[in-house]
């Protein structure tokens, strides 16, 4: 009897968790002011669509049809006119030192070829540095093409914007390629705002135990390891969900990110993902001797878990080797779960996959975690 | 009176602990060595040694907290190494250092106690002992203000809480003040005269007189052990006692003469001590003619070997003295 599970003692760690939890105002403020803060630095950073971005213009020919478009591309208010670039030189001067974020290239007999009906292109060269900052701006530039036109009077160009487009536009992104946009981002931080304090959180509450020497008292009680496994996780589950709510109330309300897919398939992510990270994170107090080696582990894990989990670079860009750590990361996992969820409309079928990655992964935590776990002080 | 009384009160009794062979490393350093010892049912048992001679280690190890590198034992009929879930249902151990939650209130803590043990009546337990602790009124108050001494007393009545047949006290009286040390004191003696075994370390002499049996543990190993009253015998200290004036300057005279080891001063005597007593002799009849003075010889009391013990270890942090 004495050996077997009870309940009793699991609420009884759960309860004092709890009162703790309360008494440590200044970690109960951060774990609901990070989420806040996150989002409105890196959201704000983002997601704000920008107006009035600086632009400037190589004139390799003029006409009608340029006129209009520019005079359109002024009249969106995306794009500011700063002035006009000679040559090259110029437009790698402007771009690179942060004068343009545009530079509008109309090439030699541009007008000519319109009216001839070849269907030329117009250059637009993008700072992309900060690709959700531009991504509007560019998504624009096709819809100025056809309605440029809409207003002109000649008989020939309005017979021209009828048809197919009249001259294309191609976007060339410097620095950043790849184009990541704003709704990639704001999902792909709830997973990072989550694994940051559930991880780190659980690893120092649980430290803190063997820091104070309350570890010993603790352990000199018949208490089971999975009785206070699970009593210190779970107040922190609470936690995770009022992440969430704060997250989701501010990615919808406030960001105007889509929610296309279904709460079920976001629910079961979310409560996978909180529990792996507490996992763990309870791993991590295992083998951290202080608070301070916690709280450095848990930065430790945060860091590839920001670069390499298809958060800030896309995943498939990255090289393989680095594919291959991302996928043992459960961000990387819960990224994807959310994106498509929110994004792509994504079901429960269509996260299956990451989800039994996430699966698989707590499986192993939870048993290295349990191993690690020593009911001595040795 | 106390020993005697204890070993009546169980003569047949298995010993509650009864270890051999314990030994604990940490990284190269051996820290407890081949430790032996039997603590029989009911009695206080005192646990001697200088700081950092491996007494918590020892203490841990006896009740599952450490896995000793080797040895075995069992306490209060449960095997040490296998058994340690069964040895903490019924053994309560205060820890060196507090070990309680300073951010819980002292009402919280006992409560959080009683449930790991999973306490019956509990909420009634935690009030009646709140009673007892005279902190009934102060239950709200966070654990992390109070005094060394209240603190003491919580922790003492927190591992109260669930009947241990078995007390082990790491040095419980460290940094408390005197009268503090005097209440703790006759609580234990309360709860050894009900049947419960208290294993409690210390280095205060005037705590380990009070025990019934003594172990004295100095670098990890076990220098002796018996009944209190037998100790001076088996260490095999002689005693001078001497009575007259200048006793100051006589102490200065005695310290480093041939065979005397330790001078210490009892009130208005001076006790000289020396296990080589022809040594001893000799000296003393050559001082006995300066001054008029008194001296007599006698047996050497537990104060003297106390005193002995400890003058022969210093702290232990460092390692092993050469010998
Ligand atoms: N967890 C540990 N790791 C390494 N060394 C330890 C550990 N615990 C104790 N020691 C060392 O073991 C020795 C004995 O310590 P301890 O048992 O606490 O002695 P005591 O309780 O008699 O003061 C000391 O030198 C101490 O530094
Ligand atoms: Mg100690």
């Amino acid at each position: 009897m004495s050996a077997s599970y009870s309940s009793g003692r699991f609420s009884a760690v759960l309860f004092k968790e709890f009162i703790q939890m309360r008494r440590d105002r200044m970690t109960f403020a951060m774990m609901i002011a990070l989420p806040i803060i996150q989002l409105i630095l890196f959201g704000f950073a983002i997601n704000n669509d920008p107006k009035n971005l600086q632009t400037y213009i190589e004139m390799n020919d003029t006409g009608p049809v340029s006129r209009s478009f520019l005079a359109a591309m002024q009249n969106s208010k995306y794009f500011d006119f700063q002035g006009i670039v000679a040559n090259t030189e110029q437009i790698d001067a402007v771009l690179k030192d942060g004068r343009a974020a545009f530079v509008i290239s109309i090439p030699e007999g541009f007008e000519r070829a319109v009216l001839r009906g070849d269907r030329p292109s117009l250059l637009v060269i993008a700072d992309a540095t900060d690709p959700a900052a531009s991504g509007n701006a560019v998504a624009a530039l096709n819809q100025l093409v056809s309605s440029s036109l809409q207003g002109m009077t000649d008989t020939v160009l309005q017979s021209l914007a009828a048809r197919p487009p009249p001259f294309s536009v191609i976007v060339h992104n410097r620095y950043n390629p790849a184009g990541v946009t704003s709704y990639n981002i704001v999902p792909g931080l709830l997973a990072i705002i989550l694994s940051m304090t559930m991880v780190m959180i659980t690893a120092m509450a649980i430290v803190r135990e063997s820091e104070r020497g309350t570890m010993e008292a603790l352990l000199s009680t018949p208490a089971r390891p999975i009785e206070v496994m699970l009593g210190k996780i779970l107040p922190y589950v609470v936690i995770g969900y009022v992440q969430t709510l704060v997250f989701l109330g501010m990615a919808l309300l406030l960001f105007e990110v889509p929610f296309n897919g279904s709460w079920q398939s976001f629910l079961i992510g979310v409560n996978v993902f909180i529990v792996v990270n507490l996992a763990l994170g309870f791993l991590f107090s295992t083998v951290a001797r202080s608070q301070m080696q916690a709280m450095q582990m848990s930065f430790f894990y945060i860091l590839p878990s920001i670069l390499l989990s298809g958060f800030m670079f896309p995943f498939s860009g990255m090289p393989i080797w680095a594919q291959y750590i991302g996928s043992a990361i459960p961000t990387t996992h819960f990224i994807r779960i959310v994106r498509k969820v929110m994004l792509k409309g994504g079901e429960i079928a269509e996260i299956v996959p990451d989800l039994m990655a996430l699966l698989v992964i707590m499986v192993i935590i939870t048993g290295l975690a349990m191993l690690r776990y020593r009911q001595t002080l040795d | 009176m106390n020993g005697s009384a204890a070993i009546a009160g169980d003569p047949t009794g298995k010993p509650v602990i009864e270890v051999s062979g314990l030994t604990k490393r940490f990284g190269d350093k051996t820290v407890v060595d081949h430790f032996d010892m039997s603590v029989p049912k009911g009695a206080i048992y005192g646990f001697l040694g200088p700081n950092g001679s491996g007494k918590t280690t020892t203490i841990r190890m006896m009740c599952g907290l450490l896995t000793p590198d080797s040895g075995a034992g069992t306490c209060l009929g449960y095997n040490i190494l296998t058994q340690s879930h069964l040895i903490k249902e019924h053994v309560g151990y205060m820890t060196q250092k507090f070990s309680l939650y300073e951010d819980l209130s002292i009402r919280q803590n006992l409560d959080f106690i009683a449930r790991m043990y999973r306490v019956p009546r509990r909420t009634e337990r935690v009030e009646n002992a709140l009673e007892e602790l005279g902190l009934a009124d102060r239950a709200s108050q966070l654990a992390g203000q109070l005094s060394g001494g209240w603190k003491q007393r919580l922790a003492l009545a927190a591992c109260l809480l669930h009947d241990p047949q078995l007390l082990l006290l790491d040095e419980p009286t460290a940094g408390v003040d005197p009268k503090a040390r005097r209440d703790f004191w006759d609580e234990i003696r309360r709860l050894s005269d009900r049947g419960v075994t208290v294993l409690v370390s210390t280095h205060y002499m005037d705590e380990a007189i009070q025990c019934d049996f003594i172990a004295y543990i100095a670098y990890g190993r076990k220098l002796i052990d018996g009944e209190a009253a037998g100790i001076p015998g088996q260490v095999g200290l002689v005693t001078w006692r001497v009575e007259g004036p200048k006793l100051a300057a006589l102490a200065e005279e005695l310290t480093g003469q041939p065979g005397v080891e330790q001078v210490a001063r009892f009130g208005a005597a001076l006790h000289v001590s020396g296990t080589d007593a022809a040594a001893l002799a000799a000296t003393v009849s050559k001082l006995k003619k300066t001054g008029k003075r008194t001296w007599k010889q006698q047996p050497a009391g537990l104060e003297e070997v106390f005193i002995h013990l400890m003058a022969g270890s210093q702290d232990n942090f460092a390692g092993r003295s050469p010998t």
